[in-house]
């Protein structure tokens, strides 16, 4: 079993619920020299050339497979994305037989993304690849998490001490989870603020504060991080209508203009424009919405490429020594 | 035939007549003839040595499931009767969710004949309240109970339409019979997996809320209150399904209940790691909720011990935990798994667990067993309490071997277990 180059990073990636702050710093500082990598020519670093890696996707999901793939893509390895909207890759195979095949095939990596929570546990228990969890059910989302402090830390200079409030529905969100996780090992505040019906009971067992109103998360933050609507839970009765969910907690600049500090708001997209976050806000100079898209590949590629075995202090001469 | 056996140099324990000390006991035409110190080998008697054990009345749990017919697979009638043996069990009484569910007299007479067959416990069939188990029209309870049947239940699920368990409490009073009921409001419970809470919050796991449960006891407490039907209710998990089965003794009605040993012992916090062996309904709780249940049970608010035996086949609990079924396969740990949650820790004397497991559920379904005075069935359970072993579910009797303590070790051995008088099942010291 190949080892990390970074202490308290295992085969896998998992989830961010116990990793230390060191161990999620050296992963955000290994993306920095990545970063510089998407903004060239030739947006290639062939660290991990004659590698192969599957991007095992049982949930569609378009953003986060083409940044995986970029991500493998410009470190130079064999990528093939196996993608299903059904339960199983080949019709009837359980999960348990996709992870036999895929140690039958010597895979390297392999990148799931899958609609049960603990799915992405179950596949890294039974075989000897590395595992990254693209979006596990409602459990975690890690690298979502990752690029979102990463652009938060480009943007507010640091991570330790800001104030960050998830917005909207908690009780269904893995990139709420892996952020609680991420953003406490690093050091931060973090609350979260919805309609009581959309966050978890006993959530504050977690260390997290809850807001019943969207002015006082605002007055309270450095940052918003602004979770989708997603339309099916009005039909479950989570939520009247998205009309007045968008009244009641929807991030406007109105409302931001009243906040005492320059609020930075983050989107995990796909967003769903008018109803958990207005077009001004998406388009206006508080977003960094874009830059987390940026950033999604940088994270991803350090991650790959420190699961893989590199070392942290290499990744800028593995940069260096490519170009 | 007359066979006899003689049973001696035990320790009897039989809380059914405050017995505890050394006794020997006789048996003939498969019915206790004699108990009592230093009672003579009768002629060509099998004789059975004891010395050393706890002699006791065997154990009755009155909820298992055994999967025949539609899920062999998992169980059959005969092996679920084998490893009930080899759990001290003499009588089990098996739930109808079988597929097809036991909804007419035939399959209640399919059960009760395949119990009869297989050689090992007694096994009781439980019709189903509603035909198909569908919770919409009732079963022919008449004809169901003519043929057998010793209860009726949906369990698997609950009977969740109000005016329905009302009828049911009703019309099962002209057969003498209580309803089961797998107490849970279906849509507080919606698509949940596990306990609400923050276990469930970290997994990102569906939980259900203790009051899933407490609601419906409250309910049909109330709906027995009223028509003075035997509602029993099944697996008691949550702290507020006790503190409706307090007022409810208190008021004197007509309820009883049960608690399995995995309620008595383990928590939610077992989930963690998306441990699908211990994805159970009721769901492991907390800490708080396995104290209440277990005080409850001291204190007789809860009844009895029941197992919620819920075999399923490896490949099944092997999967996503979603998609996983729920069950905990328990005959044959459960009396090792009540020592070790009730007894070692001072809870319960061994007599006080004995009485949980067979003489009080004897006393509140009606059965002549669970009982080692004169003219009872000789049913009998030969006990090592002080025996530690460790959990194998590869040597399970049972068909499938899914539970959450493997590898746990259990003080409290089986021994020996008689039914009707015959040896069903015989095991070594330390085998
Ligand atoms: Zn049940």
């Amino acid at each position: 079993m190949r080892e990390a180059g970074v202490p308290g990073l295992g085969k896998d990636l998992i989830g961010l619920e116990g990793l230390a702050g060191e161990t999620i710093r050296a992963i955000l500082d290994t993306a920095e020299p990545f970063k510089e990598i998407s903004e060239r020519q030739i947006k290639k670093v062939p660290v991990l050339r004659g590698k192969t890696i599957v991007n095992l996707f049982f949930e569609p999901s378009t953003r986060t497979r083409i940044s995986f793939e970029f991500a493998e893509k410009r470190l130079g390895a064999d990528t093939v994305n196996i993608s299903s909207s059904g339960s199983s890759v080949v019709k009837g195979e359980t999960l348990v037989d996709t992870a036999r095949n895929l140690e039958a095939m010597r895979i390297d990596m392999v990148v799931i993304r899958h609609g049960s929570s603990g799915a992405a546990k179950f596949l890294a228990d039974r075989i000897p690849s590395n595992v990254i969890n693209g979006g596990d059910g409602r459990h975690e989302h890690p690298t979502q998490a990752l690029l979102d402090m990463l652009t938060l830390r480009d943007r507010l200079g640091r991570i330790d001490g800001l104030r960050v409030c998830i917005v909207g529905d908690i009780v269904h969100s893995r990139v709420a989870r892996s952020n609680i996780f991420g953003l406490q090992a690093m050091g931060a505040e973090v609350a979260v603020c919805g309609p009581r019906s959309l966050i978890p009971l006993g959530i504050e067992a977690l260390g997290v504060s809850v807001f019943p109103h969207i002015e006082d998360a605002i007055e309270w933050a450095d940052a918003l991080n602004v979770l989708r609507l997603q339309l099916e839970r009005m039909d479950a009765g989570f939520v009247p209508s998205l009309r007045e969910y968008n009244r009641v907690f929807g991030v406007s600049n109105a409302r931001l203009a009243r906040a005492p500090r320059e609020t930075v708001v983050l989107h995990p997209g796909p967003m769903n424009r008018g109803v958990e976050i207005d077009s001004d806000v998406a388009d206006g100079p508080q977003s960094v919405i874009l830059p987390q898209v940026t950033n999604g590949v940088a994270v991803r590629m350090a991650v790959l490429y420190l699961l893989a075995g590199g070392r942290p202090e290499l990744a800028e001469d593995a940069k260096r020594g490519s170009s | 035939m007359s066979e006899r056996v003689w049973i001696h140099g035990g320790r009897v324990v039989d809380p059914s007549q405050g017995l505890d000390g050394p006794a020997d006991l006789i048996i003939e035409d498969g019915r206790i003839a004699d108990i009592g110190g230093g009672l003579e080998a009768p002629a060509d008697a099998v004789s059975i040595d004891a010395s050393g054990l706890v002699v006791a009345p065997g154990f009755i749990d009155l909820h298992v499931h055994f999967r025949e017919p539609g899920g062999e697979h998992k169980e059959t009638i005969a092996s679920g009767a084998h490893a009930a043996v080899a759990g001290g069990f003499t009588t089990v009484w098996a739930m109808p969710n079988t597929d097809p569910p036991i909804d007419d007299p035939a399959a209640v007479g399919f059960v009760k004949a395949a119990g009869e067959a297989a050689g090992g416990a007694r096994v009781m069939p439980i019709g189903a309240a509603t035909i198909g188990q569908k919770g919409e029209q009732m079963t022919e309870i008449g004809e169901l109970v003519a043929a057998g049947a010793v209860a009726v239940s949906d369990d698997g699920g609950p009977v969740a339409n109000s005016g329905l368990m009302r009828r049911l409490l009703e019309y099962t009073q002209s057969f003498g019979i209580a309803v089961l009921q797998h107490s849970e409001d279906i849509q507080l419970a919606l698509g949940a997996v596990m306990n609400e809470g923050p276990v469930a919050t970290a997994l990102g796991l569906r939980g259900m809320p203790n009051c899933a449960e407490a609601v419906m006891v409250a309910r049909d407490a109330m709906l027995s209150e009223l028509t003075g039907g035997h509602l029993h209710v099944c697996h008691v998990s949550a702290r507020q399904s006790v503190e409706q089965l307090r007022l409810a003794r208190d008021k004197g009605l007509r309820v009883t209940s049960e608690v399995t040993p995995h309620h008595l012992i383990l928590t939610d916090e077992l989930v963690r790691g998306y441990n699908t062996e211990a994805k159970v309904n009721p769901p492991l709780r907390t800490a708080a909720d396995v104290e209440a249940v277990r005080q409850a049970l001291v204190d007789g608010v809860i009844d009895v011990i029941a197992t919620d035996h819920a075999p399923h086949h490896y490949e099944e609990k092997e999967r996503e935990f979603d998609d996983a079924p729920f069950g905990i396969n328990g005959l044959e740990t459960a009396f090792g798994l009540s020592m070790k949650a009730l007894v070692e820790p001072g809870h319960l004397t061994l007599s006080d667990l004995i009485d949980r497991m067979s003489c009080r559920p004897a006393r509140i379904m009606g059965l002549a067993s669970g009982s080692l005075r004169r003219e009872a069935p000789a049913d009998i359970v030969l006990l090592a309490p002080d025996e530690s072993w460790t959990v194998e579910p590869t040597q399970f009797v049972s068909k499938s071997r899914n539970t959450p303590i493997a590898g746990w070790n259990l003080p409290g051995r089986i021994r020996r277990t008689l039914v009707a008088g015959a040896t069903r099942f015989e095991r070594e010291a330390g085998e």
